[in-house]
């Protein structure tokens, strides 16, 4: 009985595509419209993310349809230029294409008529079925006007819904209306298409919409200054915009540093908790230390980021629903433009300092290609929170405790010297792929600002869902597949080397002299210097000898891929000192390593600079590999950014240790 | 009465004019599109604190765009 409902709703499946301009409250619809049975893909060969979702529609008779709504990306019109505008020309005007859709609806702003009736009318030109909707319309009872819809309706030849998505109002209304059926308009609008001359077609189609629009909007009262007038002259004054712009990070970039360290702790502790259940119960298998060391602790890399995913999303959505972050724009545009960035990177930016995976998924945000890319190439320069234990460690390891430099605590001038110089790396990169990137792309800066309004929160919601989701689904494949590898890597080696280990320290007279603590340290130490890990650490000892490091060191770059602050733990497991919350221990086995040939301390003040500086530079981190990839859906720019960083991390030791030597 | 022709970037705060004409085609397009045609009366709002980009109402909203592109849009004030 169940069944046979659905079947008939899979016939009768409806394609809706959504069309408006962008701040047209068109993505809000979307989500009212369609909930959570929402997901993204891509348009075929584009990097455009594809919005798309389902919905049931309740005809007057009572019967279901079931609509698939397509959220085209907002654009200003279909002459294609640029990435978004192709994607929605081809959508609407390309036959056969497979997202054609059934209907389409054009989303416009109802107080801001005039320009939202410029891609509206080129819609409903191609003579495909339309329904207009006038959004925004308390905006439209603010500003004192009244529209007449029906003239209007009359006079394009399309059916006209008034609603208000940010309450839902006239949602119902829509709903109803996609389910009858909807007519091509016979208007048209440009009799010939000026394909010479798009300019003269500009022209003539506004001409065309003043005089649509007579007699159908009514103004009454006159315009007073408004409210975003007022608050412009704050948020964007020379002294107050910065400031307040100054603040608004710090509490970013607070929330995501400290805030989010609380819910990671809990994952983290929720993910120790399961491997050490593990351990202790099941049977001490190869699949058993597979699915502990390989795919949980491959799991908890990806989920560890959530919090810090979720946070800097409802931040960005907020700043970008209230028409904020058109601001910082706005004010910031100048100053980053010389770097080639845009006033939009100083977010990614600064939230790299955190972590470059959100970091790097919130430059969706900047319109223009090359500066996007470059936003993204750069912003893992910017030293972020799991640098943070390998500066702790190697400072302290360097830096006697209480050392001064005139006033200055040198411990804590070298680790602030360590975030100056990833931000300067940054924006000297920036400035160097300025002249290098191409694009066909003019850089405009052509936008509107919308009015300020108060944040959705049903937005923000949708925003940190989908972010969260698309990182699971799309990079936390990539992040849990290196994870198997960097764990087989590091513990299994060539040939029956582990067997000889384990036999070694079962020795009865060894047993004997030596506490449990300490032989599972040193068994664990010697395992991994045998290990293919260890091999790999070895076989890179050349390279990476001209920069002070040994092979040691290089274990410890091979497994520091998995995320950089594994450093520690790396070297805790060669020093054989095993608790790996102990820096204190570490850093005393540390610090009395001899080097082989001088007979003097290993740590010298040359090897600990040169190594803090391979790690502020150095692309080792798997998650924001993924996260590029993602973004950039091609395996061309990691790789272009995993080289250039990992030959700026080696020239940058190699002076640092040659200086300092 | 003649006609002074500026560029809209020479125009200070609260100054207002009237679009005459463009000197950039692929830069004239986007700004029609985004409802700067000729004969449309524009104000400037607000610069910004650099003294770039500048905001603009034209067309019953706001608009932000560079010097730069502000420089290829020719506009006549009525004296």
């Amino acid at each position: 009985m169940a069944e046979a409902p659905d079947k008939n709703l899979e016939l009768l499946k409806l394609k809706i595509a959504i069309a408006g301009n962008p701040n047209s409250g068109k993505s809000t619809l979307f989500n009212v419209l369609t909930g959570l049975n929402q997901k993204t893909g891509n348009f075929p060969g584009v990097t455009v993310d594809k919005h798309s979702g389902s919905s049931k529609l309740k005809r007057k008779n009572g019967s279901v349809i079931m609509a698939e709504f397509i959220d085209l990306p907002g654009t200003y019109s279909l002459n294609p230029k640029s990435l978004d505008e192709h994607v929605a020309y081809n959508v609407l005007c390309v036959p056969n294409n497979p997202d054609r859709p059934d209907i389409t609806v054009v989303v416009t702003d109802a107080s801001n008529l005039k320009r939202s009736l410029f891609l509206a009318t080129q819609v409903i030109e191609l003579q495909i079925p339309v329904v207009l909707v006038l959004n925004m319309m308390d905006l439209v009872e603010e500003k004192g006007m009244t529209i007449d819809t029906t003239l209007l309706s009359t006079r394009l030849g399309v059916p006209i819904v008034t609603l208000n998505a940010r309450e839902k109002k006239g949602v119902d209304a829509l709903k109803l209306l996609l389910t009858e059926t909807v007519v091509p308009s016979n208007k048209a609008f440009i009799t010939k298409k000026n394909t010479e001359d798009p300019a003269q077609e500009n022209i003539e189609r506004y001409r065309i919409i003043s005089s649509l629009l007579e007699g159908c909007i009514k103004t009454i009262g006159e315009e007073k200054e408004s409210f975003s007038h007022k608050l412009d002259k704050i948020l964007t004054h020379r002294i107050w915009g910065y400031l307040i712009f100054l603040f608004i990070l710090f509490i970013v970039f607070q929330s995501i540093f400290y805030i989010a360290a609380f819910p990671m702790g809990w994952i983290e502790s929720a993910f120790t908790g399961m491997s050490e259940w593990g351990s202790e119960h099941l049977p001490h298998t190869a699949w058993a230390a597979l699915l502990i060391n390989g795919i949980l602790a491959g799991l908890s890399g990806v989920i560890i980021f959530i919090p810090q995913i979720a946070l800097l999303f409802a931040f960005i959505s907020i700043l970008e629903d209230t028409g904020y972050m058109a601001r910082v724009s706005f004010i910031m545009d100048k100053l980053m433009r010389r770097f080639g960035l845009n006033g939009k990177s100083v977010i990614p930016l600064i939230s790299g300092v955190a972590c470059a995976v959100p970091a790097i998924m919130s430059t969706r945000t900047i319109g223009n290609w090359k500066e996007r890319m470059i936003t993204i190439m750069v912003t893992p320069l910017m030293s972020c929170s799991a640098r943070l234990p390998v500066y702790t460690l190697l400072t302290s390891l360097i830096i006697p405790v209480g050392k001064t430099w005139g006033f200055f605590n040198l411990q804590g001038l070298i680790l602030m010297a360590m975030y100056l110089i990833g931000f300067i790396a940054a924006l000297g990169a920036a400035w160097v792929m300025k002249f290098i990137l191409r694009t066909k792309e003019k850089s405009y800066f052509i936008m509107e600002m919308p009015v300020y309004r108060a944040p959705l929160w049903s937005n923000v919601g949708y925003t940190i869902y989908e972010k969260v989701r698309v990182f699971i689904v799309d990079a936390g494949k990539v992040i849990i597949a290196v994870s198997i590898i960097l764990w087989a890597l590091s513990s299994y080696g060539p040939g029956d080397s582990f067997e000889k280990i384990e036999k070694k320290y079962q020795d009865k007279e060894y047993v004997l002299h030596h506490s449990q603590l300490e032989i599972d340290n040193s068994m664990a130490s010697e395992k991994l210097e045998a290990s293919y890990a260890g091999h790999l650490g070895k076989a890179i000892e050349p390279a990476i000898a001209p920069l002070g490091f040994d092979w040691k060191i290089g274990i410890a770059l091979v497994t520091s891929f998995a995320a950089r602050e594994v450093f520690v733990g790396t070297m805790a497991t060669i020093y054989s000192v095993g608790n790996t919350d102990n820096t204190q221990s570490i850093r005393e086995k540390m610090s009395v390593e001899k080097n082989a040939e001088t007979g003097e301390a290993k740590f010298t003040l040359a090897v600990g600079l040169s190594l803090m500086i391979f790690y502020a530079f150095a692309m080792q981190c798997m998650s924001t590999i993924a996260v590029v990839y993602r973004e950039t859906n091609s395996w061309k720019w990691p790789a272009i950014q995993f080289l250039y960083m990992g030959a700026l991390a080696w020239v940058g030791s190699f002076v640092v240790y040659n200086i300092f030597k | 009465m003649k006609r002074k022709l500026n560029t809209l970037a020479q125009l200070n705060i609260g100054e207002y004019a009237i679009i005459d004409s463009f000197t950039d085609k692929e830069t004239s397009i986007k700004l029609m599109e985004m409802g700067c045609t000729p004969g449309e009366k524009i104000t400037i709002d607000n610069i910004a604190p650099m003294g770039d980009p500048i905001a603009v109402s034209v067309s019953g909203y706001l608009l932000s765009l560079r010097k730069s592109e502000a420089s290829t849009m020719l506009v006549h004030t009525l004296l």
